[in-house]
């Protein structure tokens, strides 16, 4: 191809990401008010949270636990040694002006996540490797509320609940290792995947357990060097990481091909108008003065009990999926369906373990346990009457030829909602299959004899009327007719009679 | 050694408004407490690993258990100013 034009230069983002992740305690991470969410305004504040003179703050063992477990899932190295730094800033948010944190000996380093680009299209997965930077501790604020509002504009005041202050986070970093809004909305979502399996947090974003800022430039493809870093905040869901991403380097790309100077500033993702907007944060003002912690002690976690909490962790999403695929042979979609959820997964491998084949077991599940559960939406797959050895059982029948697949489906509402044995069940509701073929071939016969019309149309090339005729004999045997018997006798009685 | 833009700096960030006699007198003030710590610097410290306590204590931790600690309207009176139950504060938006 010969162009006159030079070709256009093509850009690529650098993209990191900070990720908050509230921890599941019962307490705060200094002191012993509760963490849950949604009470009335300062109900779960204390002297310590508040930074009253002379209290002492003490750390939650469980906020130490969690965060290790989560450090060891993103296959960091936890410190052998780690402390508590105070950050210092002044924001009506913070009522001690300063919040308790880890700086330069975070709890965990130098870790990775695996996550899996599924293409629809071709149904295929890639993975990629994105670096964990750190991972470390700290006190969440309080919440303000505006004027009666969540808006900043136009209040004279502000209302402070700090319910949340001292509710204990995990600061996750990761390395500028993501280049797509899809990859970044992808290790968003793998990063709650793992602290879900983990227990250590719900993830949920609604309610603001699960926070992500996005650090991002963009540059021409083959520098090193990297372009003005701009963050973006107040995406609350994974779509809207996505979208925000993909607003922002459309929008650094515009402003360095028309001459504009990229700002290193803060800005805000506004959903309704689908784009980021600057904060306009005064130079000079936030200084963090980092030091020591002078009211906590130092952290030693133990090689003992490092290996105790080590052995404690679940099998992670990535290795589901990996294993999965290449022992079940399921395909990568399957795999990433079931193992979304840990409860989902564990079912499944339970239905695996009472001896239904993966492929059958993945069907059922992600096919019409999860349209139920999609209808029912206040069901935890747990709740289900239906146990994995049901299911397996269920499965079983239509393996053995003792139910069709749609003799299977006709029980299934019963036994999602009352449970029991499929085998009884469907004995019962005499939907064990006919599978005799002198009774099948019967039926064709009678079948045949009452339409000669459509046999006459059959015989003049409309070999489609083959299925007309299987379904004249399901109707007579209420679906009951074995339906891969059925076609081969049909088919031999429509071709001989010829 | 600390000089008088430095000392306006740390008062910013401390949100304190100084007249420029008092940054004076910090000024001189702040060098002598620096002065005083540099008499440490005598003492050789070469073999002395670097250390941010003087107790040596480590892994002090709590139970993850809810304890009642105080009464909250007692904490909210403590405050400037409230707004039924919520703590108010002025206007905190940078134009």
């Amino acid at each position: 191809m010969t162009t006159a034009t030079p070709a256009k230069t093509q850009y690529e983002a650098v993209i990191g990401l900070e990720t908050h992740c509230q921890l599941s305690t019962e307490t705060k991470i200094f002191s012993p008010s509760s963490t849950a969410f949604g009470a009335p305004p300062n109900t779960h504040i204390d002297p310590i949270c508040m930074g009253m003179p002379g209290v002492l703050p003490v750390l939650n063992q469980k906020v130490l636990e969690y965060a290790v477990k989560a450090g060891l899932a993103l296959n960091c190295q936890i410190a052998p040694y780690s402390k508590f730094d105070r950050k210092q800033y002044f924001y009506p948010d913070l009522p001690k002006n300063y919040q308790i944190s880890q700086y330069d000996l975070p709890i965990a380093e130098h870790g990775w996540l695996e996550i899996e680009l599924y293409d629809k299209a071709s149904g295929s997965a890639t993975r990629k490797r994105i670096g964990i930077t750190r991972l470390h501790m700290e006190e969440d604020a309080g919440k303000l509320v505006h004027g009666g509002s969540d808006r900043l504009a136009g209040s004279s005041y502000s209302l402070v609940d700090y319910n949340r202050a001292g509710v204990p986070l995990i600061e996750i970093v990761s390395e500028p290792d993501l280049r797509t809004g899809q990859e970044a909305a992808e290790y968003a979502q793998e990063l709650r995947r793992i602290v879900r399996y983990l227990g250590v947090s719900d993830g949920n974003m609604q309610e603001g357990s699960l926070r992500c800022d996005v650090n991002i430039s963009v540059r021409p493809v083959g520098t090193e060097t990297f372009g003005t870093k701009v963050e973006i905040k107040n995406m609350n869901s994974f779509n809207a990481i996505q979208r925000a991403i993909e607003y922002e380097i459309d929008r650094q790309i515009e402003a360095i091909e028309t001459g504009e100077k990229i700002v290193q500033e803060t800005r805000l993702w506004d959903e309704s108008s689908q784009r980021t907007i600057s904060m306009r944060v005064k130079e000079g003002s936030s200084d963090y003065r980092y030091f020591p912690e002078p009211d906590l002690g130092p952290i030693q976690v133990s090689s003992e009990q490092l290996s105790t909490w080590k052995a404690e962790l679940p099998e992670l999403p990535y290795q589901k999926r990996e294993r999965y695929e290449s022992e079940l042979g399921l395909s990568a979609y399957d795999a990433r369906v079931l193992t979304d959820d840990r409860a989902k997964a564990e079912y499944f491998e339970a239905t695996v373990a009472a001896g239904a084949p993966a492929k059958q077991a993945a069907n059922w599940i992600t096919q019409d346990l999860s349209a139920y559960l999609n209808a029912n939406s206040e069901l935890a797959i747990t709740d289900l009457k239906l146990t994995p050895a049901n299911l397996a059982e269920l499965i079983g029948l239509i393996e053995a030829g003792t139910i069709s697949n749609a003799g299977a489906k006709t029980v299934l509402p019963k036994l999602l909602e009352s449970g029991g044995s499929p085998t009884k069940l469907v004995e019962a509701e005499g939907l064990i299959q006919l599978s005799d073929a002198d009774a099948i071939g019967a039926l064709i016969d009678e079948v045949l004899a009452a339409h000669p019309k459509e046999l006459e149309q059959f015989r003049a090339g409309k070999t489609k009327m083959q299925g007309f005729f299987v379904g004249q004999v399901m109707k007579k045997t209420n679906g009951r007719a074995d339906p891969k018997l059925t076609n081969q006798i049909l088919a031999h009685k429509l071709t001989s009679a010829e | 050694m600390i000089d008088r833009e430095q000392v306006q700096k740390v008062a910013l960030l401390a949100r304190l408004a100084l007249e420029d006699a008092e940054i004076d007198t910090f000024t001189t003030q702040l060098n002598d407490i620096l002065g005083y710590f540099e008499q440490l610097g005598e003492l050789d410290t070469t073999d002395v690993e670097p250390t941010t306590r003087a107790i040596e204590v480590v892994n002090i931790t709590r139970h993850d258990q809810r304890v009642s600690m105080s009464d909250r309207e007692e904490i909210l009176q403590g405050a400037p100013d409230r707004d039924g139950d919520f703590f108010k504060v002025p206007k905190i938006i940078n134009e």
